[in-house]
């Protein structure tokens, strides 16, 4: 809502200066957004005097002038008007300005070979005459000391756009805005100017109201034999200081009432109307052109105004072409309606329009102020455009009744926290237009009209420390005190995942939830593609299956930057299922290229599946989990490379997945057209992570360790070249739980000496008793049931 | 001359000759070992006088800890010699680069909502969560914001069906109503996560993060509200002064409401955040509405308090100079390595927020 701080004025009767009113409409909840200088078409020229007049070298009706415009040098103006000579008061156009006459925007330009920097004008080109040969001759007595000073006077208007929030619909005009600062003791809220009207007559277009549609109450009245004309200039620069755009008298007037008292109004050219008017619902594909050069096609039940042939305009929203005034309107019909909030929401929102008038009646329009507009309308209209008014043509289905509320003043005390006095409520409440009976401890209020959000006592309170001020209110320092624990058990993980997979050197990512349908398909396995129905752009257009179906574009970019050894990672949702609640959270990380890249020391070398296992089983091991009893398999989504990728359980229960790593697969490389030498990936199920019973501290047992020595023996064993030494691990550690403390597997060999199909694993194991030093003896045996355990068990062979 | 004294005085003179390792072990093992000189008078020991025995057995030891202790000090010299000589060889350059590492960087969102978390774990909050995707009622209908209701269009929403029943949430308010319909009061919760508008410009992503807040007991007023929120504003920005200001807004689901301005200048093209005499707008809060408690089964006779809601993007923008919002979410490895965090930085209340 864009105001003056004049127009404010003839509201309210205030001393505040302009910069006060601006506080003071913050204050009281009415945002200020922004102060703009209001830029008039002619607040760029300047009174000049031409100091030099010499011939164009180039041409011989064309000068060359050195023009004083009050500015430390002249500056060069080539003119062809033959006045233009030594010591001549002028008035000259800067480059930039635009000439009044035929809007044209001056730029620096070269006039056969000389650059002339601006303009000196004409009358007729500042519209101030018809004179048009030669430049303005200005008197040298009236304007010899103002040389550089702006020939029209400067007009100092501030245009003041205030945020309106869709509760205070009373404050789109301005004199609701007015009321508002009288209540917050700005000033005195003026009353209105009531003209007495000449009214002759009933007004003679039959209006017929239907039942059961959104109009309830039809205001109008008939002005017959009026001139329509150009606005005159008062109204003029009220429309255009506020930023729109004067169109002719009615039209202007009735946009000035609307603005002025948040009223809007529709004026019909009579003599269009075919017989009469009929308010009522539309019928299916109904077509109206409107305003805006739309035709528009009904749907039924929206609510319409009409004549005898068909709709006219669409009541609240905008008005059609067949109907609309013109300059050589003669008898006009002004209307004065109320449409409820909700009908005009819902038919705007399926036709898709936004007018000024819609805007309004969606938030709410006084019922009360049909007549009230329809008498400042009609006023202005006789006085600008004369004719001759009939009276005024009420037809309701529905009368208005005020909405009345108890209000109890502790409440304000108890919400807010400061304390006020019945009188002061009394005061406040009065200002805004409350009328207020006192019954014992309760306040009977009657609530303004123009206040539809007003109907419990909150928004009394509401009300109240609004005007009173939020600076009232005291601040009551917080306690530190803390009953419950700020994270639960899986968002500690959250937060610890996060960090630990950072401390692996990979960026933490965030990006967007949903992506592009192309991208997702090659991640979205079985799952379900969740659409956006109404996506920011096509690329973007259902929500993301896997937190790679981003990170690989991004990746990808980030190659594209130039970038090789990439490792970034992101933590977030995934979407099973478009209802609540179907989402994981994911720990996604990617790594491209190499480790140890052009490196003196080590041997660079492309990122793997071991990296990515490396990072996964340490972050888990970090956050807590035994690594020695996570289970792995190779059953992994198709967009991981079949043979170099893995799935991780936390144990071989296998219960739930919590995590998969690898090669990401070559065919999705090609497919985005990803260059790298090489790309690895994982992702982590947070959900899945089973939380421990006991927290971390319970968890930890009694410390209990062995002096007894240490033995080492080394194995080496022939299997098959497929079988899983995850598996030959397991059964070498449950030959002995007691003395077996670790095994490692520090060779893995395919090739000489060992048959085709056939690989040879060698294994450290550490065996150690708690109870004794083992003796050779002891140790023997062991040796022999791990071989013997092995080789009788699986497929193996011990080597010799 | 006695023998000892002989041994002695014979191997003295041999050991102080220039001897390698191997010359002296012969050495020790001519006098130590099992047949050695020096043991082999050990073993005279019991042939001799018994008067004469304490001065030989004297004799003896002396001479035997001499010889012993020049040979030990005789090996630690050569062996000395030996790891200085390597030591000499051994030098290299350690202006020569490390062996290679990497450091992984926190995004400045979740930095700073572990920030945010801190301060307000302090004064007892807890986090709770909501889904991303909710449903028309959460999201609108029970935070009092009818169907038809102009402030619908203050949130453009993402609709996951033509009825418009599924969507994204526009805002982390609907964590209030989950939370209050999961539990019984008093409620005094954060929500951080994630919102989406569908609006894309400069200044704003169809994503964005937002912290709830929601304080829910008997008897808690806008005093508290004011005095909660400049707590919070005065240790995320690290600052000892703070000017906040508390302007009368509106929101369908808080009745007071406000928003709440932080006084800031410009230094060096730096928005410095404290004095100053400038408003930035930070957040919008008020006092939960009536319909709301109602909505959710809380008795809004008994119970009362306040609700805010913060961006944090725009958070981390002002306390760590970022200007581009868009930069967040485009994963630049340049971008996320300058105002990413060091994973070992954790915030926390006794170590500070920030370093």
């Amino acid at each position: 809502m864009k105001i003056t701080s004049n127009w404010l004025k003839e509201h309210l009767d205030t001393k505040l200066d302009e910069n006060q009113i601006i506080e003071k409409l913050t204050d009281v909840g009415l945002e200020v957004e922004s102060v703009e200088k209001q830029r008039g078409e002619f607040d760029d020229f300047i009174v000049a005097k031409i100091l030099k007049a010499e011939k164009h070298p180039d041409a011989d009706k064309l000068k060359v002038c050195d023009v004083d415009v009050g500015k430390e040098n002249p500056v060069i103006v080539v003119c062809g008007a033959p006045n233009a000579i030594e010591g001549l008061l002028t008035i000259y156009a800067p480059p930039g300005s635009v000439i009044p006459k035929n809007q044209m925007k001056l730029v620096v330009s070269k006039i056969r070979g000389v650059s002339s920097y601006g303009m000196l004008c004409s009358e007729s080109e500042l519209n101030l005459s018809d004179e048009s040969d030669g430049i303005t001759e200005l008197s040298s007595n009236d304007f010899k000391d103002k040389i550089g000073d702006n020939y029209f006077p400067k007009k100092n208007l501030n245009v003041i756009d205030i945020s309106i929030t869709p509760n205070r619909p009373d404050c789109l005009g301005v004199r609701g805005i007015a009321r508002d600062l009288a209540a917050a003791g700005s000033g005195k809220f003026k009353n209105l100017e009531e003209k007495k009207l000449k009214q002759d007559g009933k007004q003679t277009v039959n209006v017929k109201i239907e039942n059961d549609q959104a109009c309830t109450v039809f205001g109008s009245c008939l002005i017959t034999d009026v001139k329509n004309v150009e606005s005159p200039d008062w109204l003029k620069e009220k429309i255009i200081s506020i930023g729109q755009k004067p169109i002719s008298a009615i039209v202007d007037i009735t946009n000035y009432v609307m603005l002025d008292l948040n009223r809007p109004l529709h004026a019909y050219d009579v003599d269009k109307i075919d017989k009469e008017i009929i308010v009522r619902n539309s019928k299916k594909d109904e077509t109206f052109k409107a305003l805006d050069n739309k035709e528009y096609k009904l749907e039924e039940g929206m609510c319409v105004i009409s004549d005898a042939t068909g709709v006219l305009g669409l009541g609240g929203i905008i008005g059609g072409t067949r109907s609309g005034t013109e300059l050589n309107t003669k008898n006009i019909l002004i209307e004065s309606a109320y449409f409820s909030p909700r009908s005009i929401r819902k038919s705007s929102k399926i036709l898709n329009i936004d007018t000024d008038a819609k805007f309004r009646f969606e938030r709410g329009i006084d019922p009360l102020s049909i007549e009230q507009g329809l008498k400042k309308a009609v006023s202005l209209i006789q006085e600008i455009c004369g004719g001759i008014a009939s009276e005024f043509d009420i037809q309701k289905i529905e009368n208005y009744k005020n909405k009345s509320l108890g209000f109890d003043p502790i409440l304000f005390e108890k919400i807010t926290g400061v304390k006020i006095e019945k009188n002061e409520i009394i005061k406040i409440l009065d200002d805004l237009g409350f009328e207020i009976k006192e019954e014992k401890k309760i306040l009977d209020l009657k609530i303004p009209s123009w206040r539809p959000d007003i109907s419990q006592e909150v928004d009394v309170v509401e009300e109240l420390i609004r005007i009173k001020g939020y600076d009232q209110i005291n601040m009551i320092e917080p306690q530190k005190v803390r009953e419950k624990e700020t994270l639960n058990k899986k968002q500690k993980l959250f937060h610890f995942l996060q960090r630990a997979v950072a401390s692996k050197g990979y960026l933490e990512a965030i990006t967007w939830s949903f992506t592009d349908s192309k991208i997702n398909q090659l991640f979205i396995e079985k799952n379900k593609e969740i659409k956006i129905v109404n996506p920011i752009s096509s690329d973007l257009d259902v929500l993301r299956s896997s937190i790679f179906s981003n990170l690989i574009i991004h990746l990808n970019k980030n190659l594209g930057r130039g970038f090789k050894d990439l490792s970034i990672f992101e933590i977030g949702p995934t979407f099973l299922g478009e209802k609540p609640g179907e989402q994981q959270t994911i720990v996604g990380g990617l790594k491209s290229g190499k480790n140890s890249r052009q490196n003196w020391l080590e041997k660079e070398r492309l990122v793997d599946v071991f990296d990515v296992k490396s990072d996964v089983i340490q972050c888990l091991a970090e956050a807590g989990y035994d690594k020695d009893k996570l289970y792995f398999d190779i059953e992994t989504p198709s967009y991981y490379h079949p043979g170099k990728s893995g799935r991780v359980f936390l144990n071989k229960g296998k219960e739930k997945i919590i995590a998969f790593f690898g090669d990401i697969h070559p065919n999705i490389l090609k497919k985005l057209d990803i260059k790298t030498e090489a790309l690895v990936g994982f992702e982590i199920f947070l959900d899945n992570i089973k939380q421990p019973k006991k927290s971390l501290k319970d968890q930890k047992t009694q410390y209990k360790f062995s002096d007894f020595q240490k033995s080492e023996r080394d194995f080496a064993f022939i299997l098959d070249k497929n079988f899983q030494v995850q598996e030959l691990i397991d059964v070498i550690s449950s030959v002995d739980k007691d003395l077996i403390k670790s095994v490692k597997v520090f060779d893995v060999y395919e090739g000489k000496n060992i048959e085709e199909d056939k690989k040879s694993v060698a294994l450290n194991v550490t065996i150690q008793s708690s109870e004794k030093t083992l003796n050779e003896e002891d140790l023997n045996k062991i040796n022999q049931t791990i071989i013997s355990t092995v080789e009788s068990k699986i497929d193996a062979k011990i080597r010799s | 001359m006695s023998d000892i004294k002989k041994i002695k005085d014979e191997y003295l003179l041999k050991l102080n000759e220039n001897l390698d390792l191997n010359q002296i072990n012969q050495i020790k093992t001519d006098l130590f070992g099992k047949n050695g000189l020096v043991s082999s008078q050990f073993k005279q020991l019991g042939k001799i006088a018994e008067d004469e025995r304490k001065i030989f057995a004297s004799d003896l030891n002396t001479t035997k800890d001499e010889l012993q202790d020049l040979i030990s000090s005789k090996i630690d010299e050569i062996e000395n010699k030996e790891i200085n000589k390597k030591l000499e060889k051994e030098k290299v350059d350690i202006t020569l680069p490390e062996r290679p590492f990497a450091q992984g960087k926190i995004h400045p969102v979740s930095q700073v909502i572990d920030e945010i978390s801190s301060i307000f774990s302090e004064i007892g909050f807890s986090v709770e969560e909501g889904p991303d995707v909710e449903n028309e009622y959460n999201n609108f209908t029970a935070l009092n914001t009818p169907d038809n209701h102009p402030a619908r269009d203050m949130h453009d929403t993402f609709y996951l069906d033509e009825k418009k029943e599924l969507l994204l949430r526009t805002h982390t308010s609907p964590v209030q109503i989950r939370t209050m319909l999961s539990d019984k009061p008093p409620f005094k919760i954060i929500a951080p996560g994630r919102t989406y508008r569908s609006d894309s410009d400069q200044t704003h992503a169809p994503m964005f993060h937002q912290v709830e807040g929601l304080h829910i007991d008997k008897n808690i007023n806008m005093g508290h509200l004011k005095g909660c929120l400049n707590y919070f504003i005065k240790e995320f920005f690290e600052v000892d002064k703070i000017k906040m200001r508390f302007r009368p807004s509106h929101f369908p689901f808080t009745e007071p409401s406000a928003e709440v301005d932080i006084g800031y200048e410009i230094k060096d093209g730096k928005i410095i955040i404290g004095e100053g005499d400038k408003w930035l707008e930070i957040l919008g809060c008020g006092m939960v509405h009536p319909n709301v408690l109602k909505n959710v089964k809380v008795n809004p006779d008994e119970f009362q308090g306040y609700a805010f809601g913060i961006g944090i993007d725009r958070l981390a923008m002002l306390k760590y100079g970022i200007n581009d919002l868009r930069a967040f979410f485009d994963c630049d490895y340049r971008w996320l390595n300058q105002f990413g965090f060091d994973p070992n930085d954790v915030p926390s209340s006794y170590r500070g927020l920030s370093r």
